[in-house]
């Protein structure tokens, strides 16, 4: 089908369009790469009187190591966050991720912010971010704010963020030393949607790990962290038996929605598996594993 | 209300002008006002491939796109895969597609080409599995995609081994 009817505005600067999110924030919408926004007008499901296209603004546009921390402009296709050897080399659970994310055609438009801002809980840089500890900076005319990506999604496409405000940036920490890292996930086709999935980072000393960030993909209305299975990783040592454990603790709490694709019980058995595999793949990561996790690789995506 | 603009728009080296609704998809832009109908339209919503162009040498869905959007960039759609060549000449990866039975009724095959093209100038081995997730985002309802991933590797032979290259000839 084809969009309904709207204003459109092209502003040159974050400043402008600041200005008219503030008179049409309520009854408008940004759009930046157009890959979840245009299906929603084609169909008809969203009726914004007012469209705010963020493309113009190169200012919003980049990747950039800032004092060891990472920073990607809201307008930063994916497909570029995907090619940097800056983030490879040093935020290579995003490139991963990134992996999953549609088709190149999709990527070549669709932005880092836009993903975000959509909060699809199946998409994949959400749940990333998540796990990495990312902070979103949005503005208004009433200023910014820094929101950590914990306090960022509140359900289903809905986020704290306010309808005058503009994300124009992610910021990124840097993973621990020597950090592993894995994403995995599950899908029909390669480049839809997940079914389930998960994001994690772990950091060890000799076997015994220090730190752990296990996010889950598809698992409720929102990017979930798995508390319950960060805590059991989290002091103990590294192993088979401990990644099969943490990973039955990440899905005791999840009851994810079942759809023709699977039912809701298929989805939390997918998930599991997947995070344990994901646990497995990061430990085989960790620099001078010593695990023999490597040897079995983790497998499947 | 929705105030109509004026847009310039280089398809193929050529410029269609025209007021256009900004609502005006890029991919009806294509197909109504410059009339290049080779650009297919399936789905309107991202998933088909159908109306894959690209937009400043990256195959992007002209669907998702609007028209206005495109002012000062680079447009290439299928049309435009034998500018320069002579008459009935096919471009390599076309000529693949003819000669391993890439297509059957040929609705997908613009945005085939237009997704796979990228493809060609790519120097890296490429795996079946590379080929095929690299066409993963195009559906075909006829060939079950094994005859296009062999007219890829065959368009991909032919210009590895030297014959003319597309981009030498331009
Ligand atoms: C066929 C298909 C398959 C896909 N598969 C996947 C997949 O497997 N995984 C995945 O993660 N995604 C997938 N996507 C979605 C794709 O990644 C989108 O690009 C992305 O979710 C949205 O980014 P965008 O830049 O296109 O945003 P838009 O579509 O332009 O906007 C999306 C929403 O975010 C808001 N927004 C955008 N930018 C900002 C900003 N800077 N500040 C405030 N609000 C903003 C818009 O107002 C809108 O509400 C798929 C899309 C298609 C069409
Ligand atoms: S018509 Fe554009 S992707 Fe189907
Ligand atoms: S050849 Fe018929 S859809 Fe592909």
């Amino acid at each position: 089908m084809k969009p309904p009817v709207f204003d459109y505005h092209d502003p040159a600067t974050v400043e402008e369009a600041l200005d008219l999110l503030a008179v049409h924030g309520d009854d408008g919408k940004v759009l930046a790469g157009g890959q979840s926004l245009v299906p929603l007008l084609n169909f008809r499901l969203a009726h914004p009187e007012h469209l705010i296209d963020v493309n113009n603004i190169g200012e919003l546009s980049g990747i950039k190591r800032d004092g060891g921390r990472l920073r990607i402009g809201a307008l930063t296709r994916q497909s570029m966050l995907e090619r940097s050897a800056l983030v490879a080399d040093n935020w290579p659970l995003l490139t991963e991720a990134l992996s999953f994310v549609a088709h190149a055609q999709i990527r070549n438009r669709g932005t880092v912010g836009g993903s975000v801002a959509h909060a699809d809980p199946a998409a994949e840089l959400p749940v990333a971010f998540l796990a990495s500890d990312a902070d979103f900076i949005v503005k208004s005319k009433r200023g910014e704010r820094r929101i950590s990506a914990v306090d960022f999604f509140v359900t289903h496409l809905t986020t704290t963020m306010e309808p005058d405000e503009l994300m124009v940036a992610i910021d990124v920490p840097a993973p621990p030393e020597g950090a592993g890292y894995a994403f995995t996930e599950f899908a029909r086709r390669h480049g839809d949607f997940a079914l389930g999935g998960a994001a994690v980072l772990l950091a060890a000393e000799g076997r015994t790990c220090t730190s752990a960030a296990v996010g889950l993909l598809a698992a409720a209305p929102t990017p979930l962290r798995a508390a319950g299975a960060e805590e059991a990783l989290v002091g103990s040592e590294l192993s088979q038996d401990g990644a099969e454990a943490a990973a039955k603790r990440a899905v005791e709490q999840i009851d994810p929605t079942g759809d023709i694709h699977g039912s809701s019980e298929y989805r939390k058995g997918l998930i599991e598996v997947m995070v344990r595999r994901a646990i497995e793949k990061a430990a085989g990561r960790l620099d001078g594993d010593g695990l023999g996790f490597s040897r079995n690789g983790g497998g499947g995506r | 209300m929705s105030e109509r603009r004026r847009v310039e728009i280089d398809i193929n080296g050529e410029t269609y002008g025209a007021e256009v609704e900004p609502r005006l998809l890029l991919s009806d832009f294509i197909r109504h006002e410059a009339g290049l109908t080779g650009t297919h339209v399936g789905c309107e919503h991202g998933v088909c491939g159908a109306c894959t162009v690209q937009v400043d040498g990256d195959p992007v869905r002209s669907c998702l796109m609007f028209a206005v959007q495109a002012q000062g960039r680079e447009v290439r759609t299928v049309e435009g895969m034998t500018d320069g060549l002579s008459e009935g000449e096919l471009h390599p990866l076309q000529q693949a597609f003819h000669e391993k039975h890439g297509l059957q009724c040929g609705f997908c095959t613009p945005g085939f080409l237009m997704s796979l093209e990228p493809l060609m100038l790519d120097e890296r081995d490429l795996t079946d599995q590379e080929i095929r997730e690299a066409l993963a985002g195009n559906l075909c309802r006829c060939t079950g995609y094994q005859n296009i991933v062999e007219s890829v590797k065959l368009a991909r032979e032919r210009l590895r081994s030297g014959a003319e290259s597309p981009a030498e000839r331009e």
